[in-house]
């Protein structure tokens, strides 16, 4: 039988605030891995720290709730050592960005095959409302009184620029478009990075401006142009929703392991007495 | 007995290590004991190296210290090494390069103009030198002429050809310029007993593959780079995958997730590094995921000597974690404990599911010894703990056993689904921040490290039952201790040394009885502030005296020895040890 919804909650409370973004990204999440029907026993969901950080403890499947930034290079090694899970990181804006940003290129370049979902609230929630690195410069905060001296970076170019292989953005604010990106990114052949919207409701609650300000990435567009898409990111006036780019002709991180290691006929013994020949 | 220290100076990049190397494995198919030591500049060209081998006939126990030989490739190399010459020494120079005189013998070589004679370059006089030298030690030509092809082939025929000529020059002038010093003959001998000469970081990677580590992810450094490229060559042999990653912190996030995921997995680095990767060996002390780690210690803190030695992250790799996160640090005496004590590291790591660091340091990592290879197939290697199908029934990943370790479900695993997390948590794996929960937890990762310190087999005793002295020292400095005792004990003094392969937790059982076999213990270690010596102190209330060196070098014999003999004379231990005993 076709594994449902409810398959995926854990039996531990949710700890979010009423209202907050993450609730749809999970339900999201649920939604997807039901869709995508996977056995929850073949699912790793991989976390930094912050509220999004404590999404794997909700989901039924393995979870990994790892430090503050370091989700990527995790879900690699994870990746690596156990190929045929589905391996999906989430983590917020600070920690992807800010604490984490040195990894995202690396994991761009390997072409890690793992889903990333970014929850951007823009804001950090869980130490209660100081600037993030997307918290716009007109904010005003407990970190930030007379607004954010730096401007906020934008995720999806950050994304571009290291050529990540699929890249996209969801909202919060519709769930099944969100999930139907999950389950696309999850298929995926190669590292897919799904920026989402996620607004806190307590210390920056940015619906109003988001519902706004979104539109869907329109049906006709190319998702192999890479220029078009970093047009799209430039529009000031709209925030887009949907698949900006799409690359399935680059080889994964795995694949590349895999032909290094299919160079050589299993045969340890062989291999340690010539290791062992050699410093004779 | 025959036993000769052969030290060659000169500029980086001339040559200097590739000539000691050749020699040392000359030394070692002739079937002699080699104990070498470098020491290079952090420069990539230029700045002084250096490259000693001592070899014997019997077993060599440390790098030795004053030359019997000195070769010096440029007149820098004597202003730094010509103090070093034994006194009967013999000193190879070109007088091309300064005129030298002393109480040793000072035997003049033409060592470039014989390289530009018959090379028609400059390149070349390494392998000239290592002419004269074998010449010199009475090694076999025949011998030396099959290494010299074998390590030039990939070159080509003209390549190999060149430096056969270069180095049958250096042989024959040495025969047709007699030298007077009475040199032993370290001709080929047939020996039934294959060894083999490697590095400990050489030892210490393919004791891991044996151990069954399948990934390794590292990011480069000095001393430890040497262990990412062994990895990145061989490791896919085996099946296994290296990650070159961005930073230390990726090398060790990757390492637990490809643990978690069901890998055995390791990392390499040095001191800053390590320094880098402690929150996570603290997650990995939380969720009670296997991983082993290298520290190739070098010298001092920051960027510091990063080319010397130290025993100076000691307190780092024990303590270094915020909130109480002990792990278990381990360090191998030398380069054969290499093979065995990083097998330990891993079944350690997989029994008690639990972080190790493996402290080795720049001397040990790079210099070779000889010794026999252990047989692979036999050697043990311990997995992780997997719960059983009634277990999985009701799975829970941190369940309450009583040596502290509960079965670990690896991803893919039907039943077996938990979150690893860094917070505290429930037996389940659930978030928990209960009083009852964080004591019950703490306990438990406790509970496991007091197991370990009773594993047998992670200290080695040296010298009499019974003794005045017992010296205690740990990791690479094991073979200068011992020397330095026997050198006492032949003198008159009573000693004996403990050495500890585990520094944490500490091998009480056999440290007490060590202790209780001595009257009085001195710790002896590579650092300044004596690190070893407060965690034995903390720990027994005992007394001790320090003997420290912040030399960024390893100890020699002779220090030892003036060690013992001031304390046999009655050196006291500082006021504050004294205080703590009464």
């Amino acid at each position: 039988m076709a594994h449902q919804t409810t398959d995926y909650k854990s039996d531990v409370k949710i700890t979010w605030c009423p209202g907050c973004g993450d609730f749809a990204v999970l339900n999201a999440l649920y939604q997807a891995l039901a869709s995508l029907d996977l056995d929850p026993k073949n699912v790793v969901v991989v976390s930094g720290i912050g509220c999004s950080g404590r999404l794997p403890i909700f989901v039924n499947s393995y979870g990994f709730h790892g430090v503050h930034g370091r989700v990527l290079p995790t879900a690699m090694g994870i990746k690596i050592g156990n190929p045929k899970m589905t391996v999906i990181a989430v983590g917020g804006d600070g920690d992807g960005l800010a604490i984490g940003g040195g990894h995202f290129p690396h994991a761009a370049r390997r072409n890690i095959d793992i889903t990333y979902i970014m929850l951007d609230n823009n804001i950090y929630g869980l130490t209660k409302g100081q600037a993030s690195p997307t918290t716009l410069q007109t904010f005003q905060g407990k970190s930030s009184p007379y607004g954010v001296s730096e401007e906020n970076l934008n995720p999806i170019a950050l994304a571009l620029a290291y050529d990540v292989s699929f890249v996209a953005r969801g909202y919060s604010g519709q769930l099944k478009h969100l999930s139907d990106l999950i389950v696309e990114g999850v298929n995926h052949k190669g590292f897919s990075f799904i920026h989402t919207l996620s607004p806190c409701v307590v210390f920056n609650d940015t619906y109003k401006y988001y519902g706004k300000k979104v539109i869907p990435i329109a049906p006709y567009e190319n998702t192999s142009n890479k220029m078009r898409a970093l047009e799209m990111w430039q529009d000031k006036q709209h925030i887009f929703l949907g698949k900006f780019y799409k690359d399935e002709t680059r080889q994964t991180f795995n694949e590349r392991l895999r032909d290094i290691i299919s160079q050589f006929p299993r045969d340890d013994a062989k291999y340690f007495k010539e290791l062992v020949g050699r410093y004779s | 007995m025959k036993d000769i220290l052969v030290r060659i100076g000169g500029e980086g990049g001339e040559g200097v290590i590739s000539c000691g190397e050749m020699l040392t494995t000359a030394l070692a198919r002739s079937s002699y004991d080699v104990y070498t030591f470098r020491t290079y500049p952090a420069e990539i060209k230029g700045g002084p190296a250096m490259f000693q081998v001592r070899t014997s006939d019997e077993p060599v126990l440390s790098q030795g210290k004053l030359a019997d030989i000195l070769v010096t490739f440029n007149e820098e190399a004597y202003k730094l090494h010509g103090h070093t010459i034994h006194p009967e020494g013999l000193l190879v120079y070109d007088p091309a390069h300064y005129q030298a005189n002393g109480n040793f013998e000072c035997y003049a070589v033409p060592l470039e103009q014989i390289t530009l004679d018959v090379v028609k370059s400059k390149l070349g006089k390494n392998v000239v030198s290592l002419g004269v030298i074998s010449r010199l030690l009475g090694l076999s030509l025949e011998l030396l002429e099959k290494m010299v092809t074998d390590r030039f082939r990939k070159k080509g025929d003209l390549v190999v050809g060149k430096n056969i000529e270069a180095l049958k020059a250096g042989y024959s002038y040495v025969d047709q310029h007699p030298f007077k010093k009475p040199v032993p003959k370290f001709e080929a001998v047939e020996s039934p007993i294959k060894k083999v000469v490697m590095s400990g970081n050489e030892a210490l990677s393919i004791g891991a593959i044996a151990a069954g580590c399948r990934y390794f992810g590292g990011y480069p450094i000095t001393p430890a780079s040497d262990i990412l490229e062994f990895m990145d060559r061989e490791l896919p042999k085996f099946g296994g995958s290296v990650v070159q990653t961005e930073d230390e912190i990726s090398a060790i996030a990757s390492v637990v997730g490809a643990s978690y995921a069901g890998k055995k997995a390791m990392t390499a680095t040095s001191g800053p590094g390590l320094s880098l990767m402690v929150e996570i060996l603290g997650l990995a002390t939380m969720s009670e995921i296997p991983v082993v780690v290298i520290d190739a210690q070098r010298g001092g803190p920051s960027t510091g000597l990063p080319t010397k030695m130290e025993q100076g992250d000691l307190n780092l790799a024990v303590f270094g974690s915020h909130g109480d996160a002990p792990r278990v640090v381990l360090a191998p005496g030398d380069v054969e404990e290499c093979v065995p004590y990083i097998v330990h590291a891993f079944n350690i790591a997989e029994k008690y599911q639990t972080p190790v660091v493996f402290l080795t340091d720049q001397s040990l990592a790079h210099r070779t010894q000889t010794f026999v290879m252990q047989d692979f197939s036999k050697i043990p290697v311990i997995n992780r703990l997997q719960p059983t199908a009634e277990e999985l029934k009701d799975y829970m990943r941190f369940k309450a056993m009583p040596n502290g370790v509960s079965p670990m479900a690896i991803p893919g695993t039907e039943g077996g689904c938990y979150a690893a997390t860094g917070l505290e948590h429930s037996e389940k794996g659930s978030p928990n921040f209960t009083p009852q929960i964080h004591t019950q937890m703490s306990k438990k990762r406790f509970k496991k490290i007091e197991e370990i310190s009773k594993e047998k087999g992670f200290t080695t005793r040296f010298g009499p039952k019974k003794a005045k002295i017992g010296i205690i020292g740990w990791g690479s400095t094991q073979g200068a201790l011992r020397e330095g005792m026997e050198l006492a004990n032949k003198s008159g003094e009573s000693v004996a040394l403990l050495q500890c392969k585990m520094v944490y937790p500490l091998p009480e059982a056999e440290i007490l009885e060590f202790i209780a076999s001595v009257e009085k213990v001195v710790v002896a270690e590579l650092n300044f502030g004596g690190q070893f010596n407060q965690i034995l102190r903390a720990k027994f209330l005992i007394p001790t005296l320090s003997l420290t060196k912040c030399e960024g070098l390893p100890f020699y014999a002779e220090e030892i020895l003036a060690k013992i003999k001031s304390v046999s004379a009655g050196e006291k231990a500082d006021a504050g040890a004294v205080l703590a005993r009464s």
